[in-house]
């Protein structure tokens, strides 16, 4: 190579060289740039992370040692009912700072306590109770001056008439009665019994490590899974009618016991309904009818509509809760999903549930999210943040909640609810169910849920009672007294 | 007049964080370093500001008289540093010579809150580090030939992870350190750097598609020790940075773009074949649900986080110590409860004005070999941080890797040091060169 010609290409090599250069260096400001993006969503994410998802694991009880520290610095805020009754208070005696709850056990597992753990509202919005949004100012001033500030209190959609007209007609029976507003998704009451005192939570927790078996501190509404028995069948009739069209001319002979090569069911008491179409089936909440609906159905679109009613998944729910369980799937045996269908075997809900399911049935088919926390108000009085209804997702369609409707009001009519009929200046829907949970069978847990009025709905009232009998005798009057009450103002 | 001072103290401490921030993107302003120098004092200034009004608030609630012992002869390293810099490095970038300062020293101040014996630790490696911090800028300078030791780097690196995975026994699940001497090394730090001179080094003359191949097997190689380890983190903070320098040598989008689907891939097949990966995706998607085991320790952070809020509980007025690792991994979860958010996220910028001074002196080079390098360890550290600050966050899932210079740990705090010193030290020696090419262009 001569000497002249390895100049020249180097000469052209520089002149390459620099446009190299330059495509690199603008490769460079990409890669800056697409790292920039990284972090500026980073930060974007911290800000919108603490200013509106910080709430939800401050309020955990994994976090309490955190929350002692801010309790040092502010006097927790007050639960209040929808109506401003105090539900709960600090107040201070012999200078230490008391819980005081004026309405005892009455609201024991809906408000719940906050010592040494806890629950309901105190857990769920206890972080909120101890943020101060009283004016800059003043909370400066009383920081200088080594006064505690006062956190905010928190305004319930809890009815204290309600709650108090639930835990009366509960007795001393065991079990949750659950009110919600039909159209708002507000918990209007909650009540799960057996209860404690609240404000004795030290002493109650002694009894119970002494070997105390009536879990007082569950609460039932939310945590307690019990079989749905004949509650269930609105679901299973809501699968036949999907898949059977022309349900009308469904037809059963029943004669007290359903029997086939994979299982035997027999009616509550054996009792004969005799010839049945498919809404008195469902009012009269005949099994051997309800087992020979299940044996027709598709499993994997029956396993899907218990899916949309959310089965098996989580619940919009304010407060800490259990998942139902249904076990219908390709690997069930047939005699498993038989017994599914009309709600026994392994199928479990709980209360809180079922009162979701029939709210999307009284509000055209769509679920609104349950609530407990209507505001939150600064100890001035002034109104920090403010929630409302929100729509959580469509179960049903507006048509098939329409049938459930009319059949519920069968059930009422001329069914097994007919204790709630004949009410003066409304009308009743719902659903009775006498779970059996044990071999022996003169014991069942009575479920009662259903809405009122008919026609434009304004309440849902799920009942619960354990080991008290069927849900036509024990739970639907419970029910009775609530809409009585309701419907008296 | 203590509580008036220790209420009011983190506003103040935040509102000088803030400014200092401020001035780390304002000196992008000016392109001539004497321009830039009067931010710099400021900063300086900010800077112990901020950390006397720290260890004041320290003193006056450990009442230790050791913590002014530490403050005094830490804020002693720093002005020495400082001035150590402009004395013999006149021409170094004094923006990273600040902003490293800054770091170490918000990760002396919470160290000391957190566990004062670590401080110290923490103290005696950040001395050494800082003597080979003023050595290496020198040794780059009279020794310019790195890149025909490609060969070396790739070699090292690949028998130093070799060794870590054969030799070497596991914590907490992954395989990290090896003992030399009594001294622990956790190889995959220290790989780091030389990871990215060796591909910088292959890459440089790209004409060839062999060059790229033996690059990707080089690569290959390092990530796939990682993964062997389950040292996660560091796995894909290699992979990324080679896709990177792979896209910058070659100039094709195509490599970035594919590089980063490939990566998508490798973590749906990562998910499914390693159980250890899907509990992290497990804790990230819900750690309340998994908190009494997979998730505690995301769950713990987070609740750190949020009840610190924006402006944090104050100083020495938390309980960051229930975060587990909270000195190493989750130290910004530590220091966001107790600065603030705010504050952690005025952290993020300094880091970011980092990185993207990395990048521009990059850019400034013009010889390949020192753009890949320059680059190379730009997003090494731009990625790590990204990586620790999203997982600690529940941005990203956890990756359990270190806050480079804020975090405790000698292996992360040197090999930190030595990076920043790596790119000082190209920085003043090309620089150099290219003011004495412009002086003999001027006198023809």
């Amino acid at each position: 190579m001569s000497k002249k010609k390895s100049e020249h290409s180097i000469m052209e090599n520089l002149d390459d060289e620099e446009k190299t250069i330059e495509r690199t260096n603008k490769n460079i400001v990409l890669i800056t740039i697409f790292f920039v993006i990284l972090f500026l969503a980073l930060i974007c994410y911290l800000f919108y992370f603490t200013a509106f998802r910080s709430e939800s694991f401050i309020n955990n009880s994994y976090n309490s040692k955190r929350t002692e520290l801010i309790a040092k610095r502010i006097v927790r805020g007050s639960v209040l009912s929808r109506n401003g009754e105090v539900l709960a208070r600090t107040v201070i005696k012999n200078n230490e700072e008391i819980r005081e709850y004026p309405y005892g056990r009455l609201f024991a597992h809906a408000v719940g306590f906050s010592s040494q753990g806890s629950i309901g509202v105190e857990s769920i919005a206890g972080f909120t109770m101890l943020t101060s949004n009283d004016p800059v100012m003043l909370r400066l001033r009383n920081d200088i001056k080594g006064i505690k500030n006062n956190g905010n209190d928190v305004v319930t959609t809890l009815d204290v008439g309600l709650q108090k007209c639930a835990y009366e007609a509960m007795g001393s029976n065991k079990g949750a009665v659950v009110v919600m507003n039909a159209k708002t998704g507000e918990i209007l009451a909650m009540v799960s019994k057996p209860d404690f005192d609240p404000s004795d939570v030290v002493k109650l927790q002694e009894s119970i490590d002494s070997g105390d078996k009536d879990t007082p501190f569950v609460n039932r509404a939310t945590l307690g899974l019990y079989p749905p028995g004949s509650t269930f069948k609105i679901v299973t009739v809501l699968e036949y009618i999907r898949e059977h069209p022309s349900y009308e001319d469904y037809e059963y002979e029943c004669n007290g016991r359903f029997e086939n090569e994979d299982v035997k069911i027999s009616c509550y008491h054996e009792q004969k309904h005799g010839n049945l179409d498919l809404k008195s089936s469902f009012a009269e909440s005949c099994n051997s009818s309800f087992a020979n609906i299940t044996s027709k159905l598709d499993t994997k679109k029956f396993n899907d509509t218990c899916k949309q009613l959310l089965f098996n998944s989580k619940l919009p729910c304010p407060f800490s809760y259990k998942e139902s369980i249904v076990d219908i799937g390709r690997n069930t045996k047939k005699s498993e999903i038989i017994q599914a269908g009309i709600g026994q075997g392994k199928t479990m809900v709980t209360p809180m549930h079922m009162a979701m399911i029939t709210s999307a049935i009284a509000n055209e088919g769509v679920l609104v999210k349950p609530y407990i926390i209507d505001s939150v108000k600064s100890s001035k009085g002034y109104t920090v943040r403010e929630y409302t209804e929100k729509e959580y997702k469509r179960l049903i369609t507006k048509e098939e909640s329409d049938i459930l409707k009319e059949f519920m009001t069968e059930v009422i009519n001329s069914g097994t609810g007919t204790k709630l009929k004949g009410t003066q200046g409304y009308d009743v829907a719902g659903k009775t169910g006498s779970a059996e949970f044990s071999e022996d069978k003169k014991k069942s847990h009575a479920w009662f849920t259903g809405f009122a009025p008919v026609d434009e709905p304004q309440i849902v009232v799920t009942v619960l009672a354990e080991e008290s009998g069927t849900g036509g005798e024990v739970a639907a009057p419970i029910a009775g007294k609530i809409f009585e009450e309701w419907f008296k103002r | 007049m203590k509580v008036i001072f220790l209420t009011f103290n983190k506003y103040i401490e935040l509102v000088l964080m803030a400014v200092y921030t401020i001035q780390c993107f304002s000196v992008f302003r000016y392109s001539d370093e004497k321009d830039r120098n009067g931010i710099y004092i400021r900063q300086d200034v900010g800077m112990a500001l901020i950390y006397f009004l720290s260890f004041l608030q320290l003193y006056l609630q450990m009442m230790d008289i050791n913590v002014i012992r530490f403050y005094i002869i830490t804020q002693l390293l720093f002005l020495c540093v400082i001035l150590l810099f402009r004395l013999l490095y006149p021409k170094a970038n004094k923006l990273l010579v600040n902003n490293m300062c800054m770091l170490i020293s918000i990760g002396f101040t919470i160290l000391v809150r957190l566990n004062f014996q670590k401080a110290k630790k923490q103290f005696v490696v950040v001395l050494i580090s800082f003597v080979l911090a003023f050595v290496i800028p020198l040794i780059l300078k009279t020794f310019n030939r790195l890149r025909r030791f490609y060969p070396l780097f790739a070699f090292t690196g690949i028998a130093a992870l070799s060794a870590v995975l054969f030799f070497s026994s596991a914590i907490n699940g992954s395989k990290l350190n090896i003992k030399i001497g009594g001294v622990s090394f956790q190889a995959s730090e220290f790989v780091k750097i030389i990871f990215v001179f060796a591909i910088a080094g292959i890459l440089t003359c790209v004409r060839s598609n062999k060059r790229i191949l033996i690059s990707c097997i080089v690569a290959g190689l390092h990530v796939l020790l990682l993964v062997a380890s389950k040292d996660l983190g560091s796995a894909v903070i290699f992979y990324i940075v080679y896709i990177v320098m792979l896209f910058i040598a070659t100039g094709r989008m195509r490599y970035f773009w594919g590089g980063l689907m490939g990566a998508g891939l490798f973590s749906v097949v990562g998910y499914f074949m390693f159980s250890h990966v899907r509990v992290r995706v497990e804790a990230f998607m819900d750690p309340l649900g998994t908190i009494d085991n997979s998730g505690y320790q995301i769950a713990q952070s987070l609740f750190a986080i949020g009840t610190g809020g924006f402006t944090g509980m104050g100083l020495y007025m938390g309980v960051p110590n229930r975060i587990p690792v909270v000195e190493a991994d989750f130290i910004f979860a530590a220091i966001s409860e107790e600065f603030g958010v705010l504050f952690g996220i005025c952290m993020v910028l300094i880091c970011v004005s980092c990185f993207v001074m990395f990048m521009n002196i990059a850019m400034r080079f013009n010889d390949m070999f020192y753009k890949l390098v320059a680059v190379g360890l730009a997003v090494t550290y731009g990625f790590q941080v990204f990586l620790t600050i999203g997982g600690v966050t529940k941005f990203i899932p956890l990756t359990g890797v270190t806050l480079p210079l804020v975090s405790y740990g000698s292996n992360s705090i040197m090999v930190s040091l030595i990076m920043f010193s790596v790119i000082q030290g190209l920085y003043v020696s090309v620089k150099s060169m290219n003011d004495e090419d412009n002086k003999k262009k001027a006198k023809d």
